[in-house]
């Protein structure tokens, strides 16, 4: 297992490599790019950024949970921050397993954690010029919540988990 | 008790600053946390009423005690991936 957090592009073909397994029988390759549109607005790049310790602390208990659960030490994350332009990868989950039913489900599994609990942001920048930070609660961005003081307490209570240093990169 | 309260992305947009010092008294909790948030210069109406909230890089109820050191954060809705 490993995860990062990662100011480059990401080598998806060195992540395949990485996960591959003599036992395995299915690798998958899960990559969320940039797209040019969000909610019907134009979008030219997006501004990536994380509360670094936290993040690297919550991947490693997805990539942990992931494991465990679908049986396959073979799971590797590395998320992208800062500026990219459309088409370039923001994150990339690789898992490999014996058999697809579970390398697919863990890398599902990955990709869904990381979208609800990891404290990753993200700031679109638009056609018009304007840069907005994205809540994908869908109470709208801090003007909106800001005025009309939403309730969100809903704080995940992953697992006791090991304590892990403030890092870039982090192997398990 | 100083307590430092970090801030991220949108919520550190709100209020100009990635951090604030915030005086609490012993045995203060995360919602005095919060509550605390609602009352320095300039920050009223701008996060909020209940953001989620981290301590030691961890989610955190509103009733857990914060201690002196402890790493406090404000954590904005996520939108990785």
């Amino acid at each position: 297992m490993r995860v990062a957090l990662v100011r480059r592009p990401i080598d998806a073909a060195a992540l395949l490599a990485e996960v591959a397994g003599d036992e395995c029988g299915a690798t998958t390759l899960f990559v969320g790019t940039v797209r040019d549109v969000n909610d019907g607005r134009g979008v030219t790049g997006i501004d990536y950024t994380a509360y670094d310790a936290m993040a690297l602390r919550e991947m490693e208990a997805i990539a942990n949970e992931a494991s465990e659960r679908y049986g396959t030490p073979h799971v590797v994350i590395e998320h992208r921050l800062g500026t990219l332009a459309v088409r370039e990868a923001s994150v990339v989950v690789a898992v490999s397993h014996a058999r697809r039913a579970p390398a697919l489900d863990a890398s599902r599994y990955v990709i869904e954690e990381l979208k609800r609990r990891v404290p990753i942001w993200k700031r679109e920048h638009y056609l018009d010029g304007t840069r907005e930070w994205v809540d994908p609660t869908g109470r709208g961005t801090a003007e909106a919540a800001r005025t009309s003081g939403v309730a969100a307490l809903s704080a995940p209570t992953p697992d006791p988990r090991p304590a892990v240093g403030v890092s870039e990169e982090s192997r398990l | 008790m100083t307590v430092t309260v970090l801030l991220f992305a949108s919520y550190a947009d709100a209020l100009g600053r990635s951090t604030v010092e915030l005086p609490l008294p012993d045995g203060a909790t995360v919602g005095d946390v919060v509550s605390g948030l609602g009352r320095i210069a300039g920050a009223a109406g701008r996060l909020p009423a209940a953001p989620m909230v981290a301590v030691n890089q961890s989610y955190a109820s509103y009733d857990q005690v914060v201690r002196a050191g402890d790493e406090v954060a404000v954590i904005p809705p996520v939108a990785g991936g």
